[in-house]
């Protein structure tokens, strides 16, 4: 306590600005008023005022005009750190104060002055006070100013220009002679500083830009830094014009690898690891620089070095494995951030039979690391994992004792995931990764990681040889835990018992204990499933509590609400109506880089309703409010036009129960022309009767529109495939390219498009079963079909699997998209909903032959002709 | 939509610069754009990079997304930050510009009291290394030069007083030890009186 009072006494006596108070500061700025003035005193105040800004004390906005005003009269004096110090709160204050514009004259004055110390910061003073209407006024100094042979002034007016282009850009572009003479200039600073304002200028102007790149690549600028701004647009450029290494742009970008200052290189080094196509060859280079700031004494350099071969490892991890020695060493680095980024690179890039001795290294220090590291190397491990699936008991171990240490929820969540997806992969792994992970929710505080474990246990626990051992874990939720994780608890111990029949009665004993619990949501649950197992069915067990509904959460809403809006409820909801849920086509796996972690949101809501907004879209158009509701869009649009021709279409197909919109995306790429009544005319040879065509009323250049087509589907339910020959009909009138004014007149033009395919997979929703041998039972062998076929043009299981799955736009399930290396026959299950909500199923068993790869297709579905159409989908 | 990030050409390149002292409590802290938006959320971002950074002094960081190069001297803490896509070296080189300058003016006396007692040139140094997130200058004797304050012209400074009195003690001092020899003989002989009246 006495040391505590003594170093507060200490602090006070040394720190002169401690305890200031914001009234006392302003009464005494009163003094600036005072003649003559003292400008030692004065320069004490107006430091004082900084300091408090800079503490972060909010100013009203009358004090901070007072104390505005009464620094004004400051102008007096002539001292010179009295005047710098007035700038600086000039500065400060222009935000906050009003009226600043009223110390307009006295910085032109200092702008213009002989005293070249107060010129550069008399500048950028006065253009934080100016607005584009009073730029006008100093416009001629500042062109002045710009190309002035003091290096300070110089640079003081192109930065301050470059702030001044957010508000009045037009004013500025007329600055760029001025600027172009500054880039000559012999001063590093100016020289970067005028290469800045230049390309901000003309950065709109490839062709510019490209001259600007091509000059100074060869006229050898002084400033290092000016060269770090010239290697990023050199590299921009090249991404966007889409060159390859033999271009110019690359050329300098690889001449810069070996200049004289390290900054210019690692730059250069940098640029060319991001580029977006790199072969190993061009790599190569850049690595080897790298490889030498490994050994660099400054720990930056080793830093950024570490972090650059990182990410290269994400991509190229070969180029890589030449710097294994450097990393190494850098293991031990006392910079943690070095060592561990200098691991996770050795994880990427190194031998199965180093993987045991990297995860010992790694333990040692990982509790001496931040939590956005920590998250790195389990990243790490995750892609090591699926590296060396044999590896995975080294790899469960370690992180299971990660999993019991201390750490943060994103810490935790990144790892329950990592043994998620090592599970998922690695069959062998899963008694082990489900055991850590019960071992885990005995003692977990997370309410959203417990949940996902039960749902998890729920799903894989029942397939395990002893299903049995995690009942007592998932028990021990229902005693122990919150409302939300207790009916989780519910829903995994139901469904034990729909797939064990021994655990039946055990499971039953335990739900019907949970009816008594104090939640609504747990006791329902609970009442539900009891009922549900009572019944002793398969069918209602796969239904139920197995595989569940498949509807999307938006539309059933949707589809309630208009159900009760509308009065008929006499008729009992249909479930059929409501739109699926559609599943995604291949999951994200988004690798993450050290540091950024928290900045990103989740993308995946997004994608999950997009289905949505086109039947909101489609909706809103009068001709098409009366077509059902949308079963499906398709995902990718079709590309109706080569790339770069002079009109670019794209094709969508949403499928209602008895039609099917085509809906298409048109783009205008010529800047002369604007096309009116924009329509797409569809032929076909196919018992398809083409209804109603929506036009586009006007398609000016490169600004998008959408006409549609209503097609209405035969009658005959087995005819669901067909062929559309399609062209662009529209009226075309000539404009200036610059006004966007057209001619009065126009003529009619026809453009021919490729032609669309309407297949089965458009008529089949991907739906996915968690538990497909039960739903297998659930359709049963009513509506069975069987067939086999012969792939005579695939050769390998892999290709087979992937058209098939295209073909029949059906969702793999148990993951039997994936196939296992070096086996000769396969089973593939594929669950989809067809047109007018009819579930079907495929089971197709796949061998390899010499001929090509057999097929035995079985299909069920609960419509016979459902069943039909999709074999001879096939065939 | 993470990684292959190319770096837009613009001579935005600092995010702040950030002068703490020992205890983590700010005394120069400029931010240069809208990264935090609050001050609550600027001092929470100084009190986690105190925190990770006050024990090891390994110069350089990765936090909550951004890049942050340090240097600490006796009780100073100095920070550059910018985006995690900038150059290291290119922060670095700022850091050294602030760190050098600052040393320079401070007469290689960078502690906490004397920054305190020149924070006017403290602030204007700053001013003239970065403008609004733009680098203005990076050589730290062109910095100390555009700030042009001389730390001789300060009169009568706390420190300029302390320094006078400890000169006049220490030579008060070499003139005392001068002399002993002389006491001591003087001293010696009054004894051998006073022994030799007993």
């Amino acid at each position: 306590m006495l040391r505590r009072d003594k170093k507060d006494e200490e602090d006070g006596g040394s720190n002169p600005y401690n305890h200031l108070e914001k009234a006392t500061v302003l009464q005494e700025a009163r003094t600036f008023n005072e003649t003559p003035i003292n400008p030692r005193k004065c320069g004490q105040i107006l430091t004082k005022i900084l300091y408090l800004l800079n503490q972060g004390e909010s100013f009203g906005r009358t004090e901070a005009t007072e104390a505005f005003f009464a620094m004004t009269k400051l102008f007096q004096s002539k001292d010179v750190t009295v005047r710098r110090l007035v700038y600086l709160g000039i500065k400060e204050m222009s935000q906050i104060a009003d009226d600043v514009i009223i110390v307009t004259s006295s910085l032109m004055k200092d702008m213009t002055g002989r005293e070249d110390q107060f010129r550069g910061p008399a500048i950028r003073a006065l253009c934080s006070i100016t607005d584009s209407s009073m730029l006008q006024a100093i416009e001629r100094y500042m062109k002045q100013a710009i190309v002035d042979k003091v290096h300070s002034v110089s640079s003081a007016a192109l930065t301050s220009s470059l702030h001044l282009c957010k508000t009045s850009p037009d004013i500025v572009k007329r600055w760029v002679n001025e600027a172009q003479e500054a880039v000559n200039s012999d001063n590093v600073m100016v020289q970067y500083h005028a290469l800045g304002l230049l390309y901000h200028i003309r950065k709109n102007d490839k062709l510019a830009v490209n001259k600007l790149v091509s000059k100074f690549s060869k006229h050898s600028l002084r400033s290092p830094y000016a060269y770090c701004l010239l290697i990023r647009i050199a590299s921009k450029l090249i991404e966007e014009e889409d060159c390859g290494s033999d271009s110019q742009m690359f050329e300098f970008i690889d001449n810069c690898l070996r200049h004289k200052s390290e900054m210019v290189i690692y730059e250069a080094a940098h640029a060319i690891v991001n580029m977006k196509s790199t072969t190993p060859k061009e790599l190569a280079p850049a690595v080897s620089v790298l490889q030498l700031f490994c050994s660099s004494p400054k720990p930056t350099l080793r830093f950024a070095a570490v972090r650059t071969l990182n990410k290269v490892a994400m991509k190229h991890p070969a180029a890589v494995t030449a710097c294994n020695l450097d990393l190494e060493n850098l293991i031990t680095d006392l910079n943690r951030s070095i060592a561990t980024l200098a691991i996770t690179t050795l994880l990427k890039t190194g031998s199965e039979s180093s993987v045991d001795r990297l995860m010992k290294q790694i333990s040692n220090f990982m509790n001496e690391i931040s939590d956005e590291f920590k998250i790195v190397v389990v990243q790490a491990i995750r892609s090591l994992c699926l590296k060396f699936p044999r590896k995975h008991n080294v790899v469960m171990n370690f992180l299971s004792s990660m999993l019991r240490d201390e750490g943060g929820f994103e810490y935790k969540r990144a790892i329950v995931n990592n043994i998620i997806v090592i599970i998922d992969e690695n069959p062998e792994a899963k008694e082990a990764g489900l055991a850590h992970l019960c071992e885990f929710i005995e003692d977990c505080e997370h309410t959203v990681l417990a949940t996902r474990i039960l749902h998890l246990l729920g799903r894989e626990g029942p397939r395990t040889p002893t299903p049995s051992k995690y009942i007592r874990f998932i028990y021990n939720r229902v005693i122990l835990e919150n409302a939300a994780v207790r009916a989780a608890a519910v829903t995994a111990l139901a469904k034990f018992g729909a797939q064990c029949e021994d655990l039946l009665p055990s499971c039953v004993v335990l739900l019907e204990r949970c009816q008594l619990d104090t939640d609504d949501e747990v006791r329902d649950r609970a009442t539900f499933y009891v009922n549900v197992l009572k019944q002793y069915q398969k069918a209602l067990n796969s239904a139920y509590i197995l595989n569940g509904l498949q509807v999307s959460v938006v539309g059933l809403e949707r589809a309630l609400h208009q159900y009760i809006n509308n009065d008929s409820l006499e008729t009992a909801f249909d479930m059929k109506t409501v739109p699926l849920e559609t599943q995604p086509l291949v999951e994200q796996r988004t690798v993450m880089e050290p540091g950024e972690t928290i900045s990103q949101k989740p993308a995946d809501k997004v994608a999950s309703s997009r289905q949505d907004i086109f039947a909101e879209q489609l909706a809103a158009i009068p001709e098409f409010s009366n077509l059902g509701p949308l079963f499906k869009s398709s995902t990718t649009p079709v590309e109706l036009t080569e790339q770069e021709t002079e009109y670019v279409v794209r094709c969508i197909k949403h499928t209602f129960s008895h039609y099917i919109v085509f809906q298409f995306d048109c783009i205008n790429t010529l800047n002369d022309q604007i096309l009116e009544a924009v329509t797409v005319q569809m032929e076909s040879v196919d018992s398809f009767e083409i209804l109603k065509t929506i036009p586009c009323p006007s398609l000016p250049y490169n600004q998008p529109g959408t006409t549609y087509a209503l097609v209405r589907l035969p009658d005959d339910q087995t005819v669901v495939t067909g062929t559309f020959s399609c062209s662009l009909k529209f009226t075309v009138k000539d404009c200036d390219p610059n006004t966007g004014e057209p001619d009065d007149e126009g003529y009619p033009d026809e453009y021919v498009l490729e032609d669309i395919e309407v297949s089965v997979g458009d008529h089949v929703q991907r739906v996915m079963k968690p538990n497909f041998g039960a739903s297998w039972e659930e359709v049963g062998v009513t509506n069975e079909l069987e067939d086999t076929f012969v792939l005579s043009t695939v050769k390998t299981l892999e290709e087979a699997v992937k058209n098939i799955i295209q073909y029949l736009g059906m969702q793999p399930c148990e993951r039997s998209d994936k196939v296992p290396p070096n086996k000769n026959s396969h089973s593939l299950f594929l669950a989809g909903v067809f047109r007018g909500g009819h579930d079907a199923l495929v089971r197709a068993k796949l061998a390899l032959a010499d001929s090509g790869v057999t097929m035995q297709l079985t299909v069920r579905s609960s419509d016979p002709i459902v069943s039909e159409i999709l074999v001879s989908a096939v065939g | 939509m993470v990684d292959s990030t190319i770096l837009e050409p613009t001579l935005h390149t600092i995010k702040a610069i950030v002068i703490l002292d020992n205890d983590g409590c700010r005394l120069v802290a400029k931010y240069y754009d809208k990264t935090f938006a609050t001050v609550k959320e600027q001092k929470d971002f100084e009190k986690n990079l105190f925190n990770k950074t006050y024990r090891a002094n390994a110069e350089i960081i990765m936090l909550e997304g951004l890049t942050c190069v340090y240097k600490s001297n006796v009780d100073l803490y100095f920070y550059v930050i910018g985006s995690s896509q900038e150059n290291e070296l290119i922060l670095a080189s700022v850091l050294n510009a602030l760190y050098d300058a600052v040393n320079q003016m401070l007469r290689k006396n960078v502690e906490r009291r004397a920054l305190l007692e020149n924070l006017d040139a403290v602030f204007l140094a700053v001013d003239e290394i970065c403008d609004e997130g733009i680098i203005l200058e990076a050589d730290p004797s062109a910095i100390v030069q555009r700030v042009a304050i001389k730390s001789d012209d300060i009169p009568l400074g706390e420190q300029t007083v302390a320094q006078h009195l400890s000169k006049k003690l220490e030579s008060l001092i070499s003139s005392f030890l001068g002399c002993l020899p002389l006491i001591l003989s003087l001293f010696l002989c009054k004894l051998h009186v006073l022994f030799t009246v007993s």
